[in-house]
């Protein structure tokens, strides 16, 4: 038997690639290493679900050994990979090992973003990403009873919302003039302040930490640009993530924002395919890096296919959600750039679509509580044959489905 | 533990041991039943677990959510009387035995 197809990364696009060889009925090995301690998990409930208690870690598995096995498909936890050598096809482990790969596959994923201030390292400062971050949040959680996020994003704003419901005295930073700035319109970030605020929730915009102070390496206090000093026992990080492109381009892998893959998750060696949070695809003539589970997951089924010499791009419109609170706002299109926006619904119930439209085409649909939007949103955005006025997307007697036929 | 059983669409028949409290999305999701996706996670937001649930144990199930019902109108195999989606589905000894059926296709 020749040398395996090697997946960097054991998140959800990893785990994914594997299983769609399979499907795309790859017969040889198939090896997924990741450099977390644990085996392939899903990440959406550690914001939410698990973080509030209602849900345990063994729940969070995707896979447990015995399916990984039935579908032969090799993992090595803990390990993580420090090199590629295209030429020799192999891949160096941190503990000095060599990996042979006949293709290989960059699943790497993101990390969170440090904030660069001082204090940042004392204890009781927590970023967002991993499990064991999650748990090391949970244990000192119960005991806080002022939690301070910084970064008004959707982990901030999902972990804000957690604390308040767990009835923490909650405060949330954002830099920027509004909340989710990079990833929402305008009349969805009022609508998160208003929610947050009415639930309590402290949400100073334009604000910046400037610095973190501690007591005996903990961390106590958290002080603003403008010289405020607001107490407290827990900060929380979310402003944002960093791809993991840094082992592609050691190897000479073309990065930008990313590893540069095209739709079908190829990147310029043919032997080497990369999804999910650590890719950036040319679209329009803009690099964009999608940070979600659908892109992770139809990437991987794209690059999984391509490794086996098929082309099945995905050019899907891009789909996301957030829960907070009861609210949960669930996203599809590309809004930037919108010209007319339409409400779909009555707003007061708290069950209505904003509908975006771009010279009278639909791009984008936000849907609070209104997941029948959502869900027939992703059959109509980017689909060209469609016929759907913004006066039919405001008429909520009107079937959106409809205007598929 | 909760006896289920899974049957895909072609009638091949899997049975798990739930542990009680768990989804049988979560459970499907763990043991690798190709049947049922559940992309999001268990949010109840992509409809990726859709399954028909036998008739028997129909009344026995949680009432659906609205979330629920909205997404169930949208699944990608037909919508049936019985469809409900495996993460609104919580293992309990009353469920002991149930069969589901899951669908064509999830996506």
């Amino acid at each position: 038997m020749g040398d395996p197809i090697v997946i960097v990364g054991a998140g959800q696009g990893g785990l994914q690639l594997a299983e769609s060889l399979r499907k795309e009925k790859f017969d040889g090995e198939i090896l997924l290493i990741g450099d977390e301690p644990h085996a392939p998990y899903t990440r959406p409930p550690l914001s939410k679900a698990l973080l509030l208690g209602d849900m345990s870690v063994e729940q969070l598995a995707l896979r447990n050994p015995s399916a990984l096995e039935k579908k032969r498909i090799g993992l090595l936890t803990n390990t993580r990979v420090t090199a590629i050598d295209r030429v020799a096809h192999t891949l160096r482990l941190a503990d000095g090992r060599v990996q042979a790969y006949a293709k290989l596959a960059l699943a790497t994923g993101s990390r969170a973003r440090e904030l660069p201030v001082e204090g940042a390292d004392l204890a009781g400062v927590h970023r967002l990403r991993t499990l064991d971050d999650v748990l090391a949040i949970q244990k000192e959680l119960e005991s806080a009873r002022r939690v301070t996020v910084i970064g008004g994003g959707f982990i901030g704003l999902e972990m804000a919302a957690v604390a308040s419901k767990l009835g923490k005295e909650v405060i949330v930073l954002e830099s920027s003039e509004r909340l989710m700035e990079r990833v929402v319109t305008p009349p969805v970030s009022d609508y998160f302040l208003a929610l947050h605020l009415g639930k309590g929730v402290d949400v100073r915009l334009k604000t910046q930490a400037q610095a973190l102070a501690g007591n005996d390496g903990r961390v106590s206090s958290v002080i603003l640009h403008d010289g405020v000093v607001l107490d407290t026992d827990l900060v929380v990080l979310g402003v944002g993530i960093i791809p993991n492109a840094e082992l592609a381009e050691a190897a000479g892998l073309a990065c930008c924002k990313g590893i540069i893959v095209d739709t079908c998750g190829r990147t310029a060696d043919p032997d080497i395919v990369a999804c999910g949070d650590c890719t950036a695809t040319l679209i329009d003539g803009r690099m964009h890096r999608l940070e979600s589970v659908q892109n992770a997951v139809e990437q991987a089924k794209a690059a999984a296919a391509a490794l086996m010499g098929l082309e099945k791009p995905f050019t899907a419109a891009p789909w996301f959600w957030s829960d907070q609170y009861h609210i949960k706002l669930q996203m599809v299109g590309r809004s930037s750039g919108y010209d007319q926006m339409v409400v779909r619904g009555a707003v007061e119930e708290e069950a209505f679509s904003f509908c975006y439209f771009k010279n009278g085409v639909l791009i984008a649909i936000d849907s609070f509580n209104s997941p029948s939007d959502h869900m027939v949103g992703r059959r109509l955005v980017g689909n060209s044959a469609i016929r759907l006025t913004p006066e039919q997307a405001a008429d909520k007697s009107f079937d959106l489905s409809s205007a598929l036929n | 533990m909760v006896k289920a059983v899974y049957i895909d669409h072609e009638g091949t028949e899997e049975e798990l041991d739930v542990p009680e409290g768990w989804t049988l999305m979560q459970a499907a999701i763990s043991n690798g039943i190709d049947g049922i996706e559940g992309e999001c996670g268990g949010s109840c937001c992509c409809a990726t677990c859709h399954v028909y649930v036998d008739e028997a144990y129909l009344e026995k199930l949680e009432p659906m959510s609205d979330t629920e019902n909205g997404l169930l109108d949208n699944t990608v195999s037909k919508r049936k009387a019985n469809s409900r989606l495996a993460c609104q589905i919580k293992a309990s000894a009353a469920l002991d035995g149930i069969v589901i059926q899951t669908p064509e296709a999830q996506s």
